[in-house]
């Protein structure tokens, strides 16, 4: 598999309302366009095209998925067929894991897996639909073929196609071996009679028409139909990348999008969350989070880190510069903390490579000794002391953190990104890093908003961005206001 | 744990003593079966604090259990209650539901669950004193609405239902008013509340309660 797909970078825009609609309009044309050169082929004539292809056909008139699981180990006893299936609900149970399906596909309060979940995007909100049994409103009647199809090429059981905040940009990834484990597993869970949300787009974006468009442009199925099961020892990176690409989806959140939502994947861009400002999934409380670029020493890259550290970051949600916060708390607490120990060594491979290691990409924070502070930055008294009193407590005097419990500002890269939407949610907001097994009752922070002004956290933030070695712009009153949530907590 | 609760000490109050605007609520002392169901209300929308729920998204049951049981245990004076914002029918009002309900609303006295002397059951039903009157009146009005909730059966969104606003009010500031009895009384009156719970639980069937079974 390739590293990094060839997906250049085509279109960034500003993300304006109008604008959009212009590009919508340039889309339908591109893709009216597409079709007369039958580059895009309806999805019907891809799917007849591309099912001789497959690495384990499946029969589409199988009466029962029993059956079917037991006809590929036809000599097979039935108690063997009945130890296949066992083990391939397994693989499917921690594939389903790994990936989060049921963070998404689960309301707040709800059943596991019977969707409900709103997922706000800048185009509307589209909520998660119900994966369980039943027959009527989940995937009861599915087959494996059903099931793969919209995995795979994004498309549902009766035809129509997916909007892709289900990710289907990195489930078409995801082998058909695979595929078939994760539907076996959703098929061993409890049937919930939910019925699914129709969505709440705007239009155009709530159109058929507008997913052509938006597909013929940017969504192309994968076209390797299997990878490497268990980790090859001499290629732990091929597993990585399937299942960064693939099965966990980090790029979903850690690539740039454009301003019709569709993935960039560079390197060295990371993406925006939430509803308003162009991003797919909508982060805590309506907010913008920032997934950092994988690529850049300045942002998440993981490449001098050591390969144990990233292992215990994705399964403890805690490393030696900080913890897992925000979104990718949530990441750590319902997923990667359950990847073994051989999976996360694999994401770590893969991340530590090329691509995502690149040696001109941004200035590591903890490099060459620096000029003292006095020398470029001027200390504001008023701020130093709002840090003395809110801060210091936990954060230390120098900013230096309290080892296990509180992180270091000195040197911590999420203090000095350029982008400062999370270090601003992080103290509007407060959070605790996620309870994990590793770290089962985690340390947390408070949340200021009600506390401290708009003036009060820009002037700490910059106070902690330029203090200790810290180089970085400072924070305005107005990043802060714009980061507020609109409603009162 | 009292570093691990830090975070909660910002609105709650330091070891959660209650915030000085008077909104944030105790919770030192409360019973921990109530704090730990409050808890798992604002993880899965039950109750509604943006605040709360993401402070608590990432926590696992384990480490709300602990939450819940650190702060039950401590044990913290009570400040004298503020002097009552209302007119005596109104107080009277508030004393009569909270003593002896009212039959033709279908109330039930407060009392007869939350114990005679209101400082709460062990280990489910929280105690009514202490708390400011905006607090109860929001909570009760939030019951009405459905802003706040427990898994059903929800009783006291039922009897919230039942109750007018001016009563809601009436309960609130009488409520308000009343001085927390020190421990050795609270703790008397617990023992004697655990066998009057069972006896009322029978006698109010139609309340049944899926916080305090």
């Amino acid at each position: 598999m390739q590293a990094h797909p060839d997906r250049p970078a085509r279109l960034r825009f500003g993300v304006l309302a109008a604008l959009l609609t212009v590009l919508l309009s340039i889309s339908l044309l591109a893709a009216l366009a597409a079709v007369a050169l039958n580059v895009f082929a309806p999805p019907a004539a891809i799917f007849s095209d591309n099912f001789a292809d497959e690495p384990s056909p499946d029969p589409d008139q199988q009466n029962s998925q029993k059956a079917n699981d037991t006809t590929k180990n036809i000599a097979n006893t039935a108690t063997d067929g009945a130890s296949n299936l066992e083990a391939l609900r397994a693989r499917g149970a921690y594939l389903a894991r790994i990936g989060n399906c049921a963070y998404c596909h689960t309301a707040r309060g709800g059943l596991p897996f019977a969707g409900g979940r709103p997922i706000d995007t800048p185009f509307g909100v589209v909520y998660s639909t119900n994966l369980t049994p039943d027959r009527e409103r989940g995937l009861g009647a599915w087959t494996r073929a059903d099931f793969w199809r919209a995995l795979h090429y994004g498309v549902s059981r009766d035809g129509h196609l997916l909007n892709p905040a289900f990710p289907y940009t990195s489930t078409t990834v995801i082998t058909r071996d695979d595929s078939d484990a994760l539907l076996s597993y959703l098929e061993s869970i409890p049937a919930a009679a939910t019925l699914n949300q129709p969505s709440q787009l705007r239009w155009p974006y709530n159109s058929q028409w507008a997913l052509y468009a938006w597909r013929a442009l940017y969504f192309k199925p994968h076209a390797a139909a299997s990878a490497p099961q268990p980790v090859d020892r001499q290629k732990p990176q091929e597993r990585g990348a399937y299942l960064v690409q693939g099965v966990t989806h980090c790029l979903e959140c850690h690539a740039p999008r454009n301003a019709m939502g569709a993935r960039l994947d560079d390197p060295l861009q990371g993406g925006t969350l939430g509803g308003a400002q162009g991003g797919i999934l909508g982060g805590a409380g309506g907010s913008n989070w920032y997934a950092p670029a994988l690529g850049r020493e300045d942002e998440a890259s993981v490449t001098r880190w050591s390969r144990d550290d990233v292992v215990q970051f994705l399964t403890t949600g805690v490393a030696p510069v900080g913890y897992a916060s925000g979104p990718m708390g949530e990441v750590v607490r319902h997923a990667t903390q359950y990847l073994t120990p051989e999976d996360a060594g694999a994401i770590a491979s893969y991340l530590q490579a090329p691509p995502w290691s690149n040696p001109s990409a941004g200035t590591p924070v903890d490099s060459a000794p620096r000029q003292p502070e006095s020398a470029q930055f001027q200390t504001d008294p008023v701020a130093q002391a709002l840090y003395e009193t809110h801060c210091s407590d936990c954060h230390g005097d120098r900013g230096q953190g309290k080892s296990d419990a509180y992180p270091a500002l000195a040197g911590n890269r999420h203090v000095t990104q350029t982008r400062t939407s999370n270090l601003i949610h992080q103290v509007l907001e407060g959070g605790f890093a996620p309870a994990t097994a590793g770290n089962p009752r985690p340390y947390g922070m408070p949340p200021f908003m009600l506390q401290l002004s708009d003036n009060q956290i820009a002037a700490i933030l910059t106070y902690i961005r330029q203090q200790w070695g810290n180089h970085a712009a400072p924070v305005s009153a107005f990043d802060v206001q714009q980061q507020r949530p609109l409603q009162s907590p | 744990m009292a570093e691990r609760a830090r975070a909660c000490a910002a609105c709650h109050g330091a070891e959660g003593r209650a915030a000085a605007d008077g909104y944030y609520p105790r919770l030192a002392g409360k019973p921990a079966g109530y704090l730990y169901h409050q808890l798992r209300n604002f993880a899965e929308g039950r109750r509604h604090y943006t605040l709360m729920t993401g402070l608590l998204d990432n926590l696992s049951d384990d480490y709300l259990h602990a939450l819940a049981n650190y702060f039950s245990s401590l044990d913290l004076p009570y400040a004298a209650p503020p002097a009552a914002k209302a007119d005596a029918r109104v107080l009277a009002r508030g004393e009569e539901l909270v003593r002896r309900g009212d039959k033709a609303l279908e109330l039930p006295a407060c009392e007869r669950c939350h114990g005679k002397s209101l400082t709460g059951v062990a280990p489910d039903i929280p105690g009514l004193l202490g708390l400011p009157a905006d607090y109860i009146n929001a909570q009760l009005g939030g019951w009405r609405t459905g802003q706040r909730s427990t898994p059903q059966p929800d009783c006291m969104a039922r009897i919230a239902r039942h109750l007018q606003l001016s009563d809601i009010s009436a309960v609130a500031r009488w409520l308000a008013s009343q001085p927390v009895p020190d421990a050795r009384t609270r703790a008397l009156s617990q023992a004697t509340a655990v066998d009057q719970k069972i006896s009322n639980m029978q006698s109010l069937k139609e309340y049944r309660c899926a916080s305090a079974p």
